[in-house]
């Protein structure tokens, strides 16, 4: 285990300064999301045009994986439909649980989450802004949790 | 000997030469456990105890006529004894055994504190309970109508001792407290506590998981009503722990959970229970447990409460002064009189963070709620790292926390 795999240079920098920070005035949809184990919280924001991502924030407390993984998340899917969106996160859930996964070029910028995979402990802190986008685009108010 | 020679006199390192799993290596590292106000490790002494009930003397208890039933029972009752030795009980019957802390405040918040209390009356805890001196109690209100008060804690996360006696009123059915904060280290006035809620009429149960470990336990000179703990905080097995109850009491309340070993008598009609305390024991026990926790008394008795407790304070007083010089670093928890329990936040590096970095170290330490919400809520943090110590624990432990936590404000810097 190395921790120069798990906070790379790019995490470090999402998590001082997170990306997409901020309430989303005028958004279609939001969703919190809690990690009770660690006390992590997020709400995300969407704006939408059909099924499409037009717009993205976030905002919350969490540890550098979980800020970073959100500020990451929110470049990455801007832009995206919900389809392409769901099949980007199998893609990022498969890197971040498989040991040894290759991580997938097409990843781009997310790729730098790929040293999760060798703390098991820490993937519930990288999954749970996707969780809670997912929550966002079902348009549902519940608070997902990752338990 | 007085604290200070006893101090002087604790071999730290040849107590640990009894703790096995203290040898390894993780992460390439020395393992440096800081985390035994979770759970502590267990000795040889208790290790070999187990093996040696399990290897030759196991069945099940009571009844039993032949010599292996009666072997189990006498290691079962003996380690009850030792149990109440250990808190200076009057009686075994003042001895039941359970499954921990948890189940033993369960035990008293549906069969004491359920059938006898109602609408206006109230049971009062603290800001800094754990959650299982809390949602019990919960429970019972929801279920007969009494009221849950909280006596509030102040920045340093003691006991606003005013505000609680200020609280207790005629009103007020059971006090159940913290004798030691797992979350804060907080070393709670319990006695005068006690003192007072008898004053109004109260009774009064602690909570002695973080306890038992650090301070020599006398039940009649707290003068509490029931005390609750785990033996796997005493460096004895999980799944094994004490309630103890005064004898009138438990006496007059109603078994919890019915079954074999708790009854006299059955008929499809009725049953009879089964005399003190095997009437709150209903199923086969935790027997091996039960026998590797009377050893876990024997051994930290031959070590010394008060040496070990004299070596965790001094242990406690350096980590103390090296994290206060650590910028950024704010310790949580700054009671005058405090067990071996350190939490803490770094600024710019999220426990969580902080937790795993250490680990990658060998630096084994909590981080999160510490199951105590409410007191993180206080604080309005999310969660605190904390590094707990144990008898094994040494100045070298603390040395190697400091140098994780330079790497971990490497990390982040």
């Amino acid at each position: 285990m190395d921790l120069k795999d798990l906070y790379r240079d790019v995490i470090l920098d999402h998590n001082r300064q997170p990306r997409n920070f901020g309430a989303l005035s005028s958004a279609d949809a939001q969703a919190d999301g809690h990690n009770p184990l660690c006390g992590d919280r997020l709400t995300v924001w969407v704006k939408l045009d059909g099924d499409r991502v037009t717009d993205i924030r976030f905002e919350g407390k969490g540890c550098a994986i979980s800020t970073a993984s959100a500020s990451l998340m929110t470049e990455a899917v801007k832009g995206k439909d919900k389809a392409a969106i769901q099949a980007l996160y199998e893609q990022v859930h498969a890197m971040l649980t498989e040991h040894d996964a290759e991580a997938d070029a097409s990843l781009g910028k997310l790729a730098a989450l790929g040293g999760v995979s060798e703390f098991p402990s820490r993937v519930k802190c990288a999954t749970l802004c996707w969780h809670t986008l997912n929550a966002a685009l079902e348009r549902s108010a519940a608070a997902v949790t990752t338990e | 000997m007085s604290a200070v020679s006893a101090a002087a006199a604790f071999d730290a390192e040849r107590v640990r030469a009894d703790f096995p799993i203290l040898g390894q290596q993780v992460n390439g590292r020395p393992l440096v456990y800081l985390d035994s106000a979770a759970s502590g490790q267990r000795p040889l002494a208790v290790l070999r105890a187990v093996e040696r009930y399990e290897t030759h003397c196991h069945s099940n208890v009571h009844r039993g006529v032949h010599a292996l039933s009666q072997a189990a029972t006498e290691a079962f009752e003996g380690a009850r004894e030792r149990a109440r030795r250990f808190l200076n009980a009057r009686s075994t019957r003042e001895i039941v055994f359970v499954r921990g802390t948890t189940e033993a405040i369960n035990l008293v918040a549906q069969s004491f504190a359920r059938p006898r209390l109602g609408p206006g009356d109230e049971i009062l805890i603290t800001g800094l309970e754990h959650h299982a001196n809390i949602v019990p109690w919960q429970m019972v209100c929801a279920q007969s109508g009494c009221t849950l008060k909280v006596a509030p804690i102040d920045r340093r996360g003691e006991v606003e001792l005013d505000r609680l006696l200020g609280l207790l009123s005629a009103r007020t059915r059971l006090v159940a407290v913290a004798h030691v904060s797992n979350a804060l280290g907080t070393i709670v006035p319990v006695k005068r506590i006690a003192e007072a809620a008898h004053s109004c009429g109260a009774l009064v149960l602690l909570d002695g998981a973080q306890a038992v470990p650090h301070t020599a336990v006398d039940v009649r000179s707290l003068g509490c009503d029931f005390y609750a703990f785990s033996g796997h905080k005493l460096y004895g097995p999980t799944g094994i722990g004490v309630l103890y109850g005064r004898e009138e009491l438990l006496e007059e309340m109603p078994p919890w959970q019915g079954g074999g070993d708790m009854i006299r008598t059955v008929t499809f009609e009725k049953s009879t229970y089964n005399e003190l305390p095997w009437k709150f024991e209903a199923g086969t026990p935790n027997i091996s447990g039960a026998v590797g926790l009377a050893a876990a008394m024997d051994y930290l008795e031959s070590l010394g409460i008060e040496a070990v407790a004299a070596h965790e304070r001094r242990l406690l007083a350096l980590a103390t002064g090296e994290l206060e010089r650590i910028p950024g670093l704010e310790i949580i928890g700054t009671a005058t009189h405090k067990a071996a329990v350190l939490s803490f936040t770094l600024r710019g590096c999220h426990p969580h963070d902080l937790g795993t970095i250490l680990d990658t170290e060998g630096v084994a330490i909590r981080t999160g709620h510490h199951c105590a919400m409410p007191v993180m809520s206080f604080f309005d943090i999310p969660a605190t790292a904390r590094a707990s110590f144990g008898c094994y624990n040494t100045e070298a432990d603390v040395h190697a926390l400091v140098a994780a936590l330079g790497k971990a404000r490497e990390v982040f810097g």
